[in-house]
């Protein structure tokens, strides 16, 4: 589960994909996960990071990660 | 006292470059934007020539843009008429290169290249075989010809012959004129419809081709004559217009579209500009919907990318070697927009009086 390496994305959350020329923005914590994605951590060590630094329910968090990455996947964002 | 004057040697070329499609419109024609790429280039100074068919043409007007327009005869008068009008302005304005940008213009700039060659004036475009293998009319055949997917048609001649190819193909069917326009037909009255208003606009055939559902891509691309891509740029259209025009766009980066235009021009050994319209479809196939035989209206954004496609064409029509570009910007975007462009009625009845501005 990693981002594809072409795929462009910026501090503020935009998203671009060179080969359709697609985009997409994110919030803060999705341009934050999407940081972490591209320096190729894990799942696991993903939600361990953002739950230890925002007062967010693990469970909640975990079942709205999952539904951000298949958003991804459905977007072609990531390798398979 | 005098101020000294200052001397600068150039050793710029200047040209005279005549440019036709300066209907700058909602549906333009790639004049304007091929002389605004031309103006841009550093290697050479410009005398832009316009050629206009109707009075009302945009680029008549932007005199920032091109210097004086001389109104020519429309392509349906044939060849001599456009000859005898080309050499009476090439009397005044010694023209080094002509650009035509309409594709039903483009047969008898084709047929009279020879015959401008001899006066001086320069052209770079494709020979009448390139031109037709991409007509419309022949792509199904090419593609075939070439390992190239193209959607599936039949020409059509008389309106009773839809309903044979609705069964053939299937609704939706998209039923394209001859030269320009297309509609997406659901039903069997509206490709009757579209039959006729096509028919009366732009003759027979009419075309009726099988729908692709997908992404629109074009692809802008220029061609040495020898089978070489100089410059190839794809863009993803942002923003499409009720007649199916980008008034957005933005270029991507995918191998699958530049190597397919780059396959295109060594199969035609093309000559010029060309613009592929590809349909990616939603298994990710590149279908090629049509072949324009010339730059398209965007063209200036392959100058904003980092290949002058247009200043590559004027260099190469003058002899010189270009080389291949190599790279280009991915992300540049263009919006088109729209301005109001005011004159006065004596530049309006000059040029429909005497046929110059």
């Amino acid at each position: 589960m990693r981002l594809k390496k072409n795929i462009a994305t910026s501090e503020a959350g935009f998203i671009f994909n060179p080969g359709t020329g697609d985009s997409y923005s994110s919030n803060p914590l999705g341009s934050e996960i999407l940081s972490n994605l591209k320096d190729d951590i894990d799942r696991k060590a993903i939600i361990n990071l953002i739950c230890s630094k925002y007062d967010v329910d693990k469970i909640q968090f975990e079942k709205d990660f999952d539904d951000f990455i298949s958003q991804l996947i459905d977007n072609n964002l990531l390798d398979e | 006292m005098n101020k000294p004057v200052k001397m600068e040697l150039t050793n710029k070329r200047n040209l005279v470059i005549a440019v036709t499609g300066l209907n700058a419109i909602d549906s333009p024609g790639p004049g304007v934007a091929v002389i605004r790429a031309i103006r841009e280039c550093p290697d050479f100074d410009v005398r832009i020539i316009g050629f206009s068919y109707e009075a009302l043409e945009p680029g008549i007007y932007m005199h920032d843009i091109v210097d004086k327009t001389y109104r020519i005869s429309y392509p349906s008068a044939g060849i001599e008429p456009l000859f005898d009008r080309i050499r009476e302005i090439h009397e005044k304005e010694n023209i080094d290169l002509v650009i035509p940008n309409f594709d039903a213009e483009l047969f008898n700039f084709i047929k009279i290249a020879p015959q401008l060659k001899n006066l001086g004036i320069h052209t770079f475009l494709p020979d009448l075989d390139q031109f037709e293998a991409r007509h419309k009319v022949e792509l199904y055949e090419f593609g075939k010809k070439h390992k190239m997917l193209v959607p599936a048609d039949r020409l059509i001649y008389q309106v009773s012959e839809l309903s044979k190819a609705a069964e053939d193909l299937q609704y939706p069917l998209v039923i394209k004129g001859k030269y320009y326009d297309a509609t997406i037909a659901y039903t069997s009255e509206q490709a009757q419809k579209a039959f006729h208003q096509l028919k009366a606009k732009w003759g027979l055939p009419i075309i009726a081709q099988e729908f692709i559902n997908g992404t629109e891509i074009n692809i802008a691309a220029l061609g040495d004559g020898k089978g070489n891509t100089i410059s190839v740029i794809p863009m993803r259209k942002l923003y499409i217009t009720d007649k199916g025009k980008a008034w957005a766009g933005i270029t991507i980066d995918d191998s699958l579209f530049t190597d397919l235009a780059r396959k295109f021009i060594k199969a035609t050994n093309w000559r010029g500009g060309c613009e592929l319209e590809v349909m990616q479809s939603k298994e990710g196939k590149p279908y090629i919907m049509e072949v324009n035989p010339r730059f398209p209206a965007w063209i200036y954004l392959t100058a904003a990318a980092g290949q002058n496609q247009p200043a590559s064409l004027v260099k190469m029509a003058l002899g010189q070697t270009v080389e291949p570009f190599t790279t280009y910007e991915v992300g540049k975007i263009f919006i088109r927009y729209s301005w109001d462009l005011i004159t006065d009625v004596s530049q309006f009845q000059i040029i429909s009086g005497t046929g110059e501005l």
